[in-house]
């Protein structure tokens, strides 16, 4: 039997709505609000046995028309590689700063998505970012740390 | 209201928000013209920067990216036949086919000028409407508040999602838990926090909106393998023809613009229905309203057929801003964006907002004017060359879109959680958008889930806990009852048509 992504997304969320309603059951409100017409985890139990009812209906009925998509056509080795570039992203803003980080990541963005333009790439990365550092400083008084900038000593 | 009137023009003509307009439509025509992102995006990406700017100026600038973008959008349409956003579908009907005759810049000069005289006739339209509606939105209470918001949730999920109701239901539901981290408005208890410091704000309304819309629009392109600008190498941009109209064509558009203007605008306002809705009618009344002769040239180059949907698209973005600035009710995805944005500069748009915020509430509606005016004397002559950023490759342009998320979002907190976050949503979201899970109902709800909560406590502890205050008063009734109707026809659907399914 072929059960439809959609199906699964759906059995998913109703997973994630039950273990939310739990959660919100388990919200500790101030003694005198326990029982209050409202207190702070009456919305999000109602909101819970909303996502419940919704999902479970879509699991339940029969689906008409199945989102078609070709799973053997995507382009997962392209996609991961950007969120693995992402992430590394994150882990290294704050220690080596913006400048540096954001530069390396977009000229790794760029070879992964298989750009070669050498030139190119040099320009819409560390001159780039440069200038929009510039103007986050300079016009908008956005002011970035940078441990890299700071111990070349290009930023105070 | 004059004086109003002349307080927003004071701030609207001043040179830096002059300026404002200008950037906006300009950098909105480029982000606008890529296929795939629209508005929303286009908006998102600017949040971060109007930061820094006072609330007034900040939000012309995103009125002018708003215009800037439904303009792009319809080059795109014309040029290349991708619409870079869903209101401009039916543009793409008659405007590709007459470019492919050669008449490219005859194409777009149709569209900007229709757009222009729609934008136009439904911002008097808009002066006229919005302080009336004010008046009387004053006297809306709790109840119809709370009824008013599931009212635009119900019927943004109708409208945007393509038969799949219950999955645009399951997005609102999504939206509306988001919304619910963080500490309790009113008695700061911590809510799925998971004693998790950067969770005790909650999520940041630019995160959300920067993950499911420009990240997961990046994401998407890369997994699914679409180049976007493909097209655009396949044509010559800087060789569009002239944009010259003669006679014939004039006066076919003069018989169009004002009866597309009145149908977009009245769209417009309506929850849900947006541009998308009004530029598919305007098409489809045009064509019954022209002659058997005029009426065969529909699908192939028709003046009419480009002139209705952009008259029609530029008219309902001008009413949709109806709901907002009257009731602070978004009845579209846009307006939701603009909302949290307007939330963020800490202002509430309400009934009240023209009396407290005079200078915002007018100077929006003034640029969005002088953003019409910017758009026909500066883009179109320019269009050739803005044209070329459809030819940007797309090796380019994704790490750009993901570069200006990223920023936004550490812009922010200065903090890298706020960057997994993202991640983390933006994976989910174009893992959901890959199976037609609607991504604008999850934006609206985000936004309205502290005000609907907020409605709701108040509707609840007035009427002593008792559901009652749903059928207590007759507006509230009113709203009941058209939620309840929309929900049925959904349902009605579902088992009459075809082509529909209510899942």
């Amino acid at each position: 039997m072929n059960i439809s992504p959609s199906k699964i997304i759906s059995l998913l969320f109703f997973i994630f709505s039950g273990f939310y309603l739990y959660t919100a059951h388990q919200i500790q409100v101030f003694t005198f609000d326990e029982n209050a017409a409202f207190n702070a985890k009456t919305f999000p139990i109602y909101l819970g046995y909303a996502g419940l009812v919704f999902s479970a209906l879509y699991i339940i009925l029969p689906e008409k028309k199945p989102s078609d998509v070709d799973l053997k056509v995507l382009d997962y080795k392209k996609t991961i590689s950007l969120v693995i570039l992402m992430i590394i992203y994150g882990l290294t803003i704050l220690r080596v700063g913006y400048f540096l980080s954001t530069s390396v990541f977009l000229v790794l963005s760029y070879i992964v998505l298989g750009e070669r333009k050498w030139f190119w790439i040099f320009i819409l990365s560390f001159p780039f970012v440069a200038i929009f550092m510039y103007l986050l400083h300079g016009l908008l008084n956005i002011y970035l740390r940078d441990p890299f900038l700071q111990y070349l000593g290009v930023m105070g | 209201m004059i004086e109003g009137i002349l307080i927003g023009l004071e701030t609207a003509f001043s040179l830096k928000n002059l300026m404002m307009v200008m950037i906006g439509c300009f950098a909105g025509t480029i982000i606008g013209m890529l296929p795939g992102l629209g508005p929303m995006t286009a908006i998102a990406l600017m949040i971060p920067i109007t930061y820094g700017f006072e609330p007034s100026t900040g939000l012309i600038l995103m009125a002018g990216v708003y215009y800037g973008a439904v303009f792009g959008g319809s080059t795109s349409s014309i040029l290349i036949n991708a619409p870079g956003v869903p209101g401009t579908v039916a543009t793409s009907f008659d405007g590709y086919p007459m470019a492919q005759q050669g008449k490219a810049g005859k194409a777009l000069a149709i569209a900007a000028y229709s757009s222009f005289a729609g934008g136009t006739i439904s911002a008097i339209f808009l002066l006229i409407a919005a302080p009336s509606l004010s008046l009387i939105s004053l006297s809306f209470r709790s109840p119809d508040y709370f009824g008013l918001m599931i009212l635009g949730l119900t019927a943004v999920a109708a409208f945007s999602s393509k038969g799949n109701f219950l999955k645009a239901m399951m997005m609102v539901v999504l939206g509306l838990m988001l919304a619910s981290v963080g500490q309790d408005t009113l008695s700061d208890i911590p809510r799925f926090t998971f004693n998790n410091m950067n969770l005790s704000d909650g999520i940041s309304f630019v995160l959300v909106v920067m993950a499911t819309f420009a990240m997961t629009e990046a994401l998407t392109l890369i997994f699914k393998a679409k180049d976007p600008t493909k097209a655009a190498k396949q044509i010559s941009l800087s060789q569009l023809g002239s944009i010259k109209l003669d006679k014939t064509e004039t006066k076919k558009m003069v018989s169009t613009i004002p009866r597309s203007s009145v149908l977009g605008f009245i769209i417009g306002v309506l929850p849900g229905a947006g541009a998308t809705i009004a530029s598919f009618l305007a098409y489809g009344m045009e064509r019954n309203f022209v002659n058997e002769e005029e009426k065969q040239k529909f699908g192939k180059g028709s003046v009419n057929g480009i002139a209705a949907p952009e008259t029609a698209n530029n008219a309902a973005c001008s009413g949709s801003f109806v709901p907002l600035l009257t009731l602070g009710i978004p009845g579209s995805g846009t307006t939701a964006v603009m909302l949290g944005a307007l939330l963020g500069f800490g202002i509430q748009p309400g009934p009240r907002l023209y009396q407290t915020n005079p200078e915002i509430f007018w100077s929006v509606i003034m640029s969005m004017y002088i953003g019409m005016v910017v758009l026909l004397i500066l883009n179109l002559p320019l269009i050739p060359y803005i044209a070329r950023v459809l030819a940007t490759p797309r090796t380019f342009l994704i790490p750009l879109i993901l570069f200006f998320s990223l920023t936004g979002v550490y812009l922010m907190s200065f903090n890298n959680f706020d960057i997994y976050m993202m991640i983390g949503i933006a994976v989910v979201a174009t893992v959901l958008r890959l199976y037609d899970f609607p991504m604008p109902p999850l934006i609206l709800a985000f936004v309205l889930g502290g005000l609907m909560e907020e409605n709701l406590r108040r509707s609840l502890l007035i009427s002593d806990g008792s559901w009652s205050f749903l059928w207590d008063r007759p507006l509230t009734i009113l709203i009941m009852i058209t939620i309840l109707t929309i929900v049925s026809w959904q349902i009605f659907r579902s088992f009459r048509g075809k082509n529909s399914s209510l899942l």
